[in-house]
């Protein structure tokens, strides 16, 4: 049986999906440009600009001049890319064989797909799919190269089984997917459609052409072969475990749970990923689904980990009848670390591995916002100077400050104080906190703090570090200026060490 | 004869029992784990054991924030600046920019805030588990002799230091820990007749040590060392530590 081949082309690929994602955009002329050397140059348009004159692969500057109205975004070659593979698995719906042809066509293998719907029917439900929201080209022939040229050059077309002949033959030679050296020599001569040289015997076009000519000929016309490279069909992270006899105790939601992590796992260290996040259902016999979710700091495919997360929540199960279904499913995974593997466990080097299992445990039981880690931040506010990070490898981009005094312990709220002031500018010279005076013996300051502008508005604070007759050491403030009217209120802001 | 072949015999056991927990012999010619030879000489063997729980109380923020300083202070000299710490406690108040005076760094301490008391324990106790741990600082208001057994059975199998941080000072009950301390604020100490808050310093009370003595000295933090400034013997000694 002869192969079939259905090519589907987007000519405006990325620029049709910024207008379903933008909706100003839809009808509008713009294009996509990229920084080439000393120039911006255009690489997709959308169809509006196409049909105001303007092709891709011109600078910005001589499309300005054409139209000056055009708006332009920078163009992401991953976005395409990952746009269109996320076009090829929609594909599969169709043919399990989809293939990608970039920037921004894909194959289908289509033989045999046709058995309940015809051709035409397929070529309709997808046209109809994607009306208004992408233009599309559909080609459909025995060979790649043959659906590739229809869908490229014609109207859109189905060629019978062994007619693709009959349709190339009035296509320009571009249609062939030849080099630009070998257009330029068959324009020279003459040769402005396929009709005019695909008779000319292969042994005198490879002595004009070189060889080439002749591949892409017989790949076309189904001579030659060409390599379909299927994408690979993207298959969940989800395992199932049905159980013979309904479970109702703990006892047998771990073993379960054992078992699913298991086989996932197996899986993963193939894949060389780790679980970040997995969700267990389980189906009970009266139809009710109870769900437990776990995530973890850092990939991780250990098992024995693994499971004791989950057996921090089995309690939340609640079995009733009994259990007929698991199902683990894992919602996010990453990349593992390379780990070296250690003969012993230097002294010096402590394992960070273990540290994050201990957090993810202590994190199921508290909420991932009960674990903090600060690193300094170039804020001279004393609530700004940290910043809290979840990350556990994260390192300091910047030097603790250690110029000015800071206490060990911070309120996290300044709290008013009374005092008594000998003359402006001084530390004081006795205040009351909680209902107990104290005498001031010794003091260093102020350090004036201002506000950030730019972030917050508000009367800066002028620090003094403060020691009262027994030894005990105490942050305070002023905030804002001495005024004759108005009393500057004092506070308290920490404890000195 | 036979009597003091006995006694040879229960000091030599005593002593295996505390190798075991946490009381290294010292070894000749090493220099004292801390720099603070007074403090360390109360200890059995003349060390400040580690891989066992310490027991700090402190009633008011004023010596939490001392405790917390000299604590940091003694993980420094311990770990040499590279060890991973947790601190464990009830709100955030600790300010990590004012450790880094004394010789911690504050990115390497991990703080986890929790509510119940429960919570604490248990954190405390899965955090002491952890082999790679330098120190485990718990906040707790409260622990009972039960408790304290738990979290020291747990340290004598890790190695792991704890330090557990009491406020609630009214009620305070015997502990299966190694020492308990307190320390208070004092009157800083001002170079020649310089104005200004001098450096830090620090009474030091050893309410508490299992097989050794209890003691008082006032230490200062100089130049990212720390340092005991005199020795108060307030205490009367009870008996003379083992080992020494």
């Amino acid at each position: 049986m002869s192969k079939r081949y259905l090519m589907i082309w987007f000519p405006y690929l990325v620029t049709d999906q910024m207008a379903i994602r933008q909706e100003e955009l839809k009808g509008q002329a713009y294009a996509l440009i990229t920084q080439e050397r000393n120039k911006q140059m255009i690489v997709n348009i959308s169809y509006e600009a196409q049909h105001q004159g303007l092709r891709p692969n011109i600078p910005l500057a001589d499309a300005r001049i054409i139209l000056p109205s055009l708006q332009t975004f920078k163009f992401h070659a991953q976005k395409e890319q990952k746009l269109l593979k996320a076009m090829a698995e929609w594909f599969i719906r169709y043919t399990p064989h989809v293939a990608l042809n970039s920037p921004d066509g894909l194959f289908l293998d289509i033989t045999g797909c046709t058995v309940w719907k015809s051709e035409e029917q397929h070529v309709k439900e997808i046209t109809e799919h994607f009306a208004n929201k992408y233009h599309i080209k559909i080609g459909i022939a025995d060979t790649l190269g043959a659906a590739w040229a229809i869908a490229h050059y014609t109207k859109g077309q189905i060629a019978k089984p062994d007619e693709q002949l009959s349709h190339l033959l009035n296509l320009p030679p571009k249609a062939l997917r030849l080099e630009e050296a070998t257009l330029q020599r068959l324009a020279k001569l003459g040769f402005h459609s396929i009709d005019s040289f695909i008779h000319i015997a292969p042994s005198t076009l490879r002595r004009r052409f070189g060889d080439e000519i002749n591949v892409r000929i017989g790949q076309a016309l189904g001579h030659k072969p060409e390599a379909f490279e299927p994408i690979t069909e993207p298959s969940p992270y989800q395992e199932r475990l049905h159980c013979l006899e309904p479970i109702q105790t703990a006892k047998g939601i771990e073993i379960a749970i054992e078992n699913l992590l298991e086989n996932l796992c197996a899986r993963l260290q193939k894949e060389d990923v780790g679980i970040r996040s997995a969700t267990l259902s389980t189906f009970r016999l009266d139809g009710k689904l109870q769900q437990i979710s776990i995530g973890t700091n850092q990939p991780s495919i250990h098992i024995k980990h693994l499971f004791k997360l989950f057996e921090l929540k089995i309690k939340q199960i609640e079995p009733d009848l009994g259990i007929e279904l698991f199902i683990m499913e894992i919602t996010k995974v990453e990349a593992l670390a390379k780990q070296q593997e250690a003969l012993w466990q230097a002294q010096a080097q402590t394992d960070l591995g273990e540290i994050a299992e201990l957090l993810d445990r202590i994190s199921i039981k508290a909420g991932k916002n009960a674990i903090r880690r600060y690193l300094p931040q170039e804020h001279h506010w004393p609530e700004n100077s940290i910043k809290a990070v979840t990350d556990l490898k994260e390192q300091p981009e910047t030097e603790w400050p250690m110029h000015k005094p800071r206490p060990t312990v911070l309120l996290n709220q300044p709290e008013p104080i009374q005092v008594s002031v000998p003359i402006p500018d001084y530390p004081p010279m006795t205040f009351t906190y909680k209902g107990e005076i104290h005498r001031i013996a010794k003091a260093d300051g102020p350090e004036r703090i201002e506000q950030e502008w730019w972030l917050s508005e508000g009367k800066h604070r002028d620090y003094y570090q403060v020691e009262d007759e027994k030894g005990q050491r105490y942050w305070l403030f002023r905030s804002g200026h001495y005024d004759s009217k108005i009393t500057a209120q004092w506070f308290i802001h920490g404890f000195f060490a | 004869m036979q009597r003091s072949l006995k006694q040879i015999i229960i000091e030599r056991l005593q002593r295996e029992i505390l190798d075991l927990e946490g009381f290294k012999t010292k070894t000749e010619y090493t220099q004292t784990k801390l720099g603070l030879r007074a403090l360390e000489n109360n200890f059995p063997n003349h060390t400040f054991p580690t891989g066992t729980i310490h027991e700090f109380v402190s009633e008011k923020p004023e010596h939490t924030a001392c405790t917390s300083a000299f604590i940091s202070g003694v993980l420094t000299k311990l770990n040499n600046q590279n060890g991973i710490y947790i601190w464990i406690g009830k709100q955030r108040q600790l300010f990590p920019v004012g450790l880094k005076k004394f010789g911690i760094q504050p990115h390497q301490i991990i703080f986890i805030n929790l509510v119940k008391q429960k919570d604490i324990l248990w954190a405390t106790e899965e955090a002491l588990k952890c082999k790679n741990l330098s120190g485990v600082i718990s906040e707790l208001e409260d622990i009972t002799f039960a408790q304290s057994q738990r979290l020291q059975l747990t340290v004598e199998k890790s190695k792991v230091t704890g330090f557990i941080l009491r406020t609630q000072t009214e009620r305070i009950n015997a502990t299966a820990c190694a020492a308990r301390w307190q320390i208070k604020p004092v009157a800083s100490e001002n170079e020649e007749h310089l104005p200004g808050v001098g450096f830090s310093k620090w009474q030091v009370n050893l309410l508490k040590v299992r097989n050794g003595n209890t003691a008082s000295c006032t230490v200062a933090y100089y130049h990212g060392q720390l340092a005991v400034v005199e020795t108060v013997n307030t205490y009367p000694f009870t008996h003379q530590a083992i080992g020494s």
